[in-house]
């Protein structure tokens, strides 16, 4: 039986959630496709990952190697090359992570196998294999056919399917695959990780956020957006663009690239709402966002959305929350 | 140090409204304003400060229809030396495997030290185009590059992973680096660099001129067929708050002081 990879990704002793994710979608799609979940750890002294992950998969193929010890793409690929040659797999998921990006797409050139990258779903449809990704910062979706082919690759978005336990633990073989690599790597070297900056502000422990993106035009802005967070109690976080730009330091930074918080009230402003950010911010309790796009996939994980310049809003809102604290003073 | 920087004409989405085609596989382009790809901005400006540092050339080059010469004239503006635009009616619907190709039949005729592109595009934001160009190249590549350094004749790079942290990755020379935004401040363009940008030719080649067939091109020689676009479900059904400013206010302040949260 033909099987799914599902390449499982660690990093600094963690096997992280986007692993498990996959792993029930390729349950899924194995069962529609007569063919069987298999994951595939590559590391060094990794068997509990591979004990682990076969309660999830029908098979957990591993790989251990001193070389294979910090993730390198180079070395991923000759191992993955190898073990894709070997089994023919129907398809291969990697997930659209630093390293599925780092990864997928030249080892895919390599093999010539045809990929679709950061894909929110995927479907075996009669004898075409489909999937749907988005476009234009998540404005709009695609549905698009892979090229027909022996063998697919795809890598997924995070958080894209909810990961879940099979009913019973599937108690999958486990089978050591010898390393095929047989030298050092010279062309790319791991050297270390570099840890972000302290920060002087926690954001993921205020209760209150004021989020602001592109839509606040300039940095001459921040203080009346900063007035308004401080007239709630809260502090100021934003999208990635505002800190690209060096108007906000990078831990105030809300996304998958930056901090995943949980406030009682998040106030998006001018933010349209990419998936970087809303992952990092949607289990928010009470989410309100304020834009002029009516369109702006913000909307779409808003508990309450507000079409308008924030320029208008802001200062109004500002104003009555600071008279309604001047009563409650006085009373 | 000679330079290549891959960049890419695209429309401005983050805060257009945007609607479907008639043919329902591409999105209305009237009205929409195109420019430079924002993270192939900091791509070209990692590639003049080097230039600046080091000496050396910058050659930009795109693939893309007649238009996407305005974004190669905004590189020569802003730095570069040579610009080559890619341009062929078959090279329609060329997804991120098939413009790989295309830049692979002319870079690998090209003397470079570097490629430098951004690390996705913001229209399909496929993040392909830059390790695919660097394994028909041959050459070692990094993604989501947030410093580039050089020593020995290796570069050093800071790879952007997840949740702030970083990777340091020592790569060996000639490389491909797909630059994060936010590694540099992109400088505006000058009246001068303008002045200049005029007098430098833009290179036009098709697909007679780089070797390859039509089915390594256009949808033929893609991976992925588009089939439709549509707008995405909504995940969470919002309740829009109408009226005039100083109303929507209080609506706010009422759902607050509901909440307990003033």
């Amino acid at each position: 039986m033909a099987e799914i990879f599902v390449l499982a990704e660690h990093r600094q002793g963690q096997l992280r959630d986007i692993t498990f994710e996959m792993l029930t979608k390729a349950r899924e799609l194995a069962e529609k496709a007569n063919a069987e979940p298999a994951a595939v750890i590559l590391g060094k002294n990794v068997k509990d990952y591979a004990k682990n992950l076969a309660d999830y998969a029908k098979k957990v193929l591993l790989v251990e190697d001193e070389k294979l010890e910090n993730f390198n793409s180079e070395a991923y690929q000759k191992v993955l090359s190898h073990l894709i040659k070997d089994y023919k797999p129907l398809l291969t998921i990697i997930g659209h992570t630093s390293y599925g990006v780092e990864l997928a797409p030249r080892l895919a050139a390599a093999l010539n196998i045809p990929l679709a990258t950061d894909c929110i779903d995927l479907a075996f449809e009669g004898e075409a294999f489909t999937i749907t990704r988005q476009m234009y910062s998540g404005k709009v979706n695609v549905k698009a056919a892979l090229r027909k082919s022996e063998s697919y690759m795809v890598t997924v978005r995070q958080a894209a399917f909810q990961a879940q336990k099979p009913p019973t633990p599937l108690n999958g073989q486990i089978v050591e695959v010898p390393s095929p690599l047989t030298e050092e790597i010279v062309t790319k070297r791991f050297l270390e990780y570099v840890l972000p900056p302290p920060g002087g502000v926690d954001i993921t422990a205020a209760e209150v956020l004021v989020g602001i993106g592109r839509g606040i035009k300039d940095q001459s802005n921040i203080p009346m957006v900063e007035e308004l967070a401080k007239t709630l109690g809260g502090v100021l976080a934003c999208s990635r663009p505002i800190v690209d730009k060096g108007w906000l330091p990078s831990d105030r930074q809300v996304g998958t690239s930056g901090k995943t918080v949980k406030p009682k009230l998040y106030i998006a402003l001018g933010i349209s709402g990419a998936f970087q950010h809303v992952l990092g911010m949607k289990n928010s309790d009470l989410i309100i966002a304020v834009n002029k796009d009516p369109k702006a996939p913000i909307f779409s994980f808003s508990d309450y959305g507000v079409v308008e310049d924030l320029f208008k809003v802001v200062p109004v809102l500002k104003n009555k929350i600071s008279d309604l604290k001047a009563q409650k003073g006085i009373a | 140090m000679d330079i290549i920087v891959c960049v890419k004409h695209v429309p401005e989405t983050a805060e257009a409204e945007l609607k479907i085609d008639a043919t329902g596989k591409g999105i209305e382009k009237a009205g929409l304003v195109f420019d430079i790809n924002e993270w192939d901005d900091y791509a070209l400006e990692e590639a003049v400060r080097m230039k600046e540092k080091f000496g050396g050339t910058v050659t930009a080059i795109t693939v893309g229809p007649e238009d996407s010469e305005s974004t190669l004239r905004k590189c020569l503006a802003r730095g570069a030396d040579k610009a080559i635009r890619l341009t062929d009616p078959k090279f329609a619907s060329s997804d991120a495997y098939a413009t790989a190709k295309i830049l692979h039949s002319v870079i690998k005729n090209l003397h470079f030290d570097l490629i430098l592109t951004g690390a996705q595009a913001g229209d399909d934001g496929s993040a392909v185009v830059g390790p695919v160009l660097a394994e028909l190249l041959g050459i070692p590549h990094a993604t989501m590059v947030k410093k580039i350094e050089f020593t020995n004749g290796k570069a050093i790079v800071n790879r952007e992973l997840e949740g702030g942290l970083e990777e340091r990755l020592e790569v060996k020379l000639p490389a491909l680096f797909t630059v994060q935004t936010g590694i540099n401040e992109p400088r505006y363009v000058s009246i001068m660099g303008i002045r200049k940008a005029m007098q430098k030719e833009v290179k036009v080649m098709g697909l007679a001129d780089i070797g390859l067939s039509e089915n390594d091109v256009g949808e033929a020689g893609s991976w992925l067929r588009i089939e439709k676009l549509y707008v995405p479900p909504v995940e969470k059904q919002t309740e829009f708050l109408k009226g005039s400013p100083d109303e929507i206010a209080t609506k706010i302040v009422e759902i607050l002081k509901s909440r307990g949260l003033i």
